[in-house]
């Protein structure tokens, strides 16, 4: 009963790749916008906030859909990388990868721009008054007291990432050993008769892998408050 | 020498100042909301003057009519504000080092044993700001700002949050540094009894003007 076959493992390890590259993909441009989001005022900043929290309210499916179309071999961004870089993201997992990217993003920039915000711009000040260059403030000062908060946002990313499902299907299709995460092999077991155990065990693996990234990142959050107070 | 004149709107308030200072120590001197810590971040280069000038040794540093700032992270000018800001991610070595790795300067050990004996924080470097007392934290700020070997040190009344033992602990420190370190100051405080005690000039800032400018006499008026 609790025996995970080896069809089990390639959806696990699937799985995590997928949620690996989209979490280490997202994580620089989520840093950038969320410094951007946190200290910078600028024209459409309302629009691209929300432009970012999209995915958290369409429905995934809509969301899938809209990959298809760009991301397609036949959409707008897809064709032209698929005939210049040779970058296919339909019906490979890189593209359950983007999709697993681009809907753990707002989870993934949301903890990365509240700790970036609570970082004192008095010290970014004093840094400056010490000789450092605007770049060398950011990788000197404000990420290394944010870090805990950009951790925890990978963190959070990352187990969104694990369990997307709506998306991802609907833009990669799911196709055992390519595109089959753990969510959507657990949505072919649940319609295949017999198939309840493989789900069940399936079902454990992810509640297991999602308390333990919520553990985490709440983990981070405590040493983010313990850093930032000098302790 | 330090010359400013400058003019900055800052919501209802107007500042516009004017002065030119020889001194080693030029004590600003003025109520609180009197504007000396905008004019003192105008120094830094933290803030950009609506209209005016700033040099220092014939360097300009601000020129609004041509359009010319020089970003603070370039001015070589320290600053000690009141609140300390030590980085609380590094220790108190790593703090004291900042201004020196930023600028890119060679290590300087002689210069570093100097300052931290001079300012008594030797037995400090491995701790972290937030083990640190108040006073201790403020010494470190001032090592800190002068390892970066500023061409101007600026001090915002670096005792204004301590209390009264403290402070006498700290000004003795501040006295000798103005006797050793031969880096002019602005000395930025409300308190006539500091300013009698380390400045050899005056400016004397009210509503955001310069009312009076000289020796340390100036504070009787």
């Amino acid at each position: 009963m609790f025996e995970i076959t080896p069809t089990e493992w390639i959806a696990i390890r699937l799985s995590l790749r997928v949620a690996t590259v989209a979490t280490l993909v997202a994580t620089p441009l989520g840093i950038a916008l969320a410094w951007l989001l946190a200290r910078r005022d600028f024209w459409g900043k309302s629009l691209l906030d929300a432009v970012i929290h999209l995915p958290l309210v369409l429905p995934p499916v809509v969301t899938g859909y809209l990959l298809l179309l760009t991301f397609g071999r036949k959409g707008l961004v897809g064709g032209w990388l698929a005939d210049h870089l040779g970058i296919v993201f339909a019906f490979r997992w890189t593209g359950a990868a983007l999709a697993c990217g681009v809907m753990s993003f707002p989870l993934l920039v949301r903890p990365m721009r509240l700790s970036i915000e609570a970082v004192d711009q008095k010290l970014e000040q004093a840094a400056e008054t010490l000789g450092a260059r605007p770049l060398k403030v950011f990788f000197s000062v404000t990420l290394p007291l944010a870090l805990p908060g950009v951790l925890a946002g990978m963190v959070l990313g990352f187990a969104k990432a694990i369990g997307e499902f709506g998306a991802t299907i609907t833009f990669v299709s799911n196709i055992p050993g390519e595109t089959q995460t753990i969510s959507s092999a657990i949505y072919s077991l649940i319609q295949t008769p017999d198939g309840d155990a493989a789900a069940l065990r399936l079902v454990m693996v992810s509640v297991i892998m999602a308390v333990a990234a919520l553990i985490g990142s709440e983990w981070f959050a405590r040493r983010a408050t313990a850093r930032l107070h000098g302790n | 020498m330090l010359r400013v004149d400058v003019e900055k709107q800052l919501g209802e308030f107007t500042l516009s100042a004017r002065f030119e200072s020889q001194g080693r120590v030029t004590g600003l001197f003025g109520a609180s909301g009197a504007g000396k810590t905008s004019l003192v971040n105008m120094i830094a280069g933290l803030l950009r003057p609506d209209r005016g000038t700033i040099s220092l040794d014939g360097d300009v540093l601000d020129d609004t009519a041509k359009g010319f700032h020089l970003p603070a992270w370039q001015r070589r000018i320290g600053y000690v504000f009141q609140d300390a800001r030590l980085f609380p991610h590094l220790d108190v070595a790593q703090n004291l080092d900042y201004g020196r790795r930023m600028n890119h300067l060679a290590d300087d050990h002689a210069q570093r044993t100097r300052v931290t004996e001079l300012l008594d924080i030797g037995h400090l470097l491995d701790r972290r700001p937030g083990k640190l007392s108040g006073g201790e934290r403020q010494r470190v700020a001032l090592g800190r700002a002068l390892l970066a070997k500023p061409r101007l040190l600026l001090l915002d009344e670096p005792l204004g949050a301590l209390d009264e033992g403290r402070r006498a602990e700290i000004l003795p420190y501040l006295v000798r540094l103005r006797d050793e370190a031969r880096i002019p100051m602005v000395y930025v405080s409300h308190d006539p009894a500091e300013l009698r005690q380390l400045a050899t000039q005056i400016v004397l800032l009210k509503d955001g003007r310069v009312t009076s400018f000289g020796g340390v006499k100036v504070l009787q008026g």
